[in-house]
């Protein structure tokens, strides 16, 4: 919990991970790839407050004692949910796997929620896979990479029929929280990656799960907004834009905030630090303390109030994930009506014929 | 780096800087993506770019240095164009590819199903719309209607770098560009009626603040890669 000017906010990190990039963990003759991969989140890491910074090593392999601190001790934060990432074609035990995430949840079951993969082209094996996932893990959510490449696959669309089998089990198996990522990409080729138009057309046929679609901010914000303004259960990840972006570039990040307030609601957006990308302590505090700046550039985007940054830094995520929030943390609810101004004007819009 | 001012090496520059990252639409020398860039006396133009990530997506990659090459190689005096993308995890593969002239599809042999035409047109419609908040914003301050903003016509507006870079964008994909064009066009070149005007400028602006922040995102990336 974080308590600031008499406000208390109940911390949910709903993006992090617990990687190792070591060099020992490098596919012999793949080094430059697995290299390469962690020198790019480095990038975005040096993008956080310089006093944050950590040297390289350390960033390619953090303690279980470091993250420990970093997010519970220092970095306010009460629960958090690992999104596994596995990238098994450079780094050969995996990036950050659901079984090495998972050490860290037997051993603090109330403070991580473990979340899984799947990939539908991993077809039958693939289901199998997932329901014993399901089971050993807990799985209320998982984490999909639609532009991993598989032999000789560039990428899938959730819209797939074979996707649609997966998340119809995952349905069927509790597994409610679809995380999709439509972001800094892993490497497909032609085929464009950010492209949400598939997550458009699986949210409205699977409308009790749920799809939060991470980093979504950036780089493809605009498409992103059109989609989730039309679809109840789609929600924006909050990775990268607080961390890439509050601290670099407040000018961007009032504005990428001031749109998607417009046009997504504060009831659909979730916090996350990408954890260790960048520690939670700077972005959760930072964060309390932004607001929308006054110039005149600024005046018509919706203003954030302390009620605000409650749901967006934890309460909407422990809706999503049925975590019990502590009394004084709570708030008045206003019964899952919707603060999305740009609703409004797309209806209006709609009626005057737009095409 | 610093740009050359005199000589075929001016010319060289210059001609990079028609070369324009298509999500960004801004010139690859202004993103400072061009590390160097020298001519022997002999017309051979040597240039090495680099990007924010080694990890940045192959086809705008592509794109940036097919683009270089077919600019270069035009330039009088130059007798052959070496472009060369450097610490990036197809580097090899472009590079070879492009002075080859082989094709994207070609060069990334079972990677690739499709040229990347399509993928240009997708952004320079991105680009196109958010041409029109640049424009509209100072009127709309000004106090101008729906109405009015419908009625614009491209001829009616002050002269302009914004809009000059918005007539040259909607010229390339295809759009309607002269003075009789609106300044308001939907993607699909259909003109916005004053019911449609707030919305419509609403989504100019969401597009201009994507565009813009991830070019902001890629001068970071790159700065704190070449520390620059």
């Amino acid at each position: 919990m974080y308590s600031k000017d008499g406000e208390n906010y109940f911390i949910v990190d709903s993006h992090m991970h617990f990687w190792d990039a070591s060099p020992q963990n490098w596919v012999p003759g793949r080094e430059n790839l697995a290299k390469g991969w962690i020198d790019c989140f480095y990038g975005y890491h040096q993008l956080g407050p310089p006093e944050t910074h950590w040297d390289w090593e350390k960033y390619c392999r953090y303690s279980e004692e470091d993250l420990m601190h970093d997010l519970f001790e220092a970095g306010h934060v009460d629960v958090a949910i690992f999104q596994s990432t596995y990238l098994k074609y450079w780094y050969t035990n995996g990036f950050n796997t659901a079984e090495r995430n998972h050490t860290l949840t037997e051993k603090h079951p109330d403070r991580f929620i473990t979340n899984g993969r799947f990939d539908p082209r991993e077809g039958d094996a693939g289901l199998a896979q997932l329901e014993e996932d399901a089971e050993r893990y807990g799985l209320k959510g998982v984490k999909l990479y639609t532009a991993e490449w598989i032999g000789d696959s560039r990428g899938y669309k959730l819209s797939d029929p074979e996707a649609y089998r997966f998340l119809a089990r995952a349905q069927e198996l509790g597994i409610k929280n679809i995380h999709v990522h439509k972001g800094p990409t892993i490497w497909p080729l032609d085929k464009d990656a950010f492209d949400v138009s598939d997550v458009d057309h699986a949210a409205t046929d699977f409308p009790d799960l749920n799809f939060i679609v991470e980093h979504v901010g950036l780089p493809r914000i605009e498409d992103f907004c059109f989609m989730a303004v039309q679809e109840p259960n789609v929600y924006a990840g909050l990775s990268v834009v607080i961390g890439g972006l509050m601290h670099a570039r407040p000018k961007f990040f009032a504005k990428v905030m001031g749109e998607l307030l417009f046009w997504v609601g504060e009831d659909k957006m979730t916090f996350g630090s990408d954890y260790g990308i960048w520690e939670p302590k700077w972005q959760v505090e930072g964060f309390v303390d932004w607001q929308m700046p006054d110039d005149d550039a600024f005046t018509d985007y919706p203003r954030l109030t302390a009620e605000g940054k409650k749901k967006i830094l934890g309460l909407n995520a422990a809706k999503l994930y049925d975590l019990p929030v502590p009394p004084e943390c709570r708030i008045r609810t206003s019964a899952d009506e919707q603060e999305r101004p740009g609703e409004q004007l797309v209806t209006d819009a709609a009626a005057a014929g737009s095409p | 780096m610093t740009a050359p001012t005199t000589g075929l090496a001016a010319a060289v520059w210059a001609a990079l800087g028609t070369v324009r990252d298509p999500e960004l639409d801004e010139p690859i020398t202004d993103l400072e993506f061009v590390s160097s860039c020298t001519v022997s006396g002999d017309g051979v133009a040597a240039v090495r770019l680099r990007l924010p990530t080694f990890f940045c997506a192959p086809n705008f990659a592509w794109l940036m240095v097919a683009d270089a090459h077919d600019a270069v190689a035009a330039v009088p005096g130059v007798t052959r164009a070496d472009i060369a993308l450097d610490d990036h995890f197809v580097s090899a593969t472009i590079n070879e590819g492009v002075a080859a002239r082989a094709g994207f599809v070609a060069s990334f042999a079972g990677e690739a199903q499709a040229e990347l035409d399509e993928l240009r047109a997708v952004f320079l419609r991105k680009a196109a719309l958010a041409g029109q908040d640049r424009i509209a914003r100072p009127l709309v301050d000004a106090g101008a209607t729906p109405e009015q903003l419908a009625g614009a016509r491209l001829g009616d507006l002050p002269p302009s770098a914004d809009l000059d870079r918005l007539r040259r964008r909607r010229a390339e994909v295809g759009l309607p560009h002269g003075p009789d064009a609106p300044l308001l066009l939907h993607p699909d070149g259909a003109p916005v009626t004053a019911e449609q005007v707030p919305l419509h400028l609403r989504r100019a602006r969401l597009t201009r603040v994507g565009i813009e922040a991830n070019g902001h995102t890629c001068r970071d990336l790159l700065g704190k890669r070449y520390a620059i």
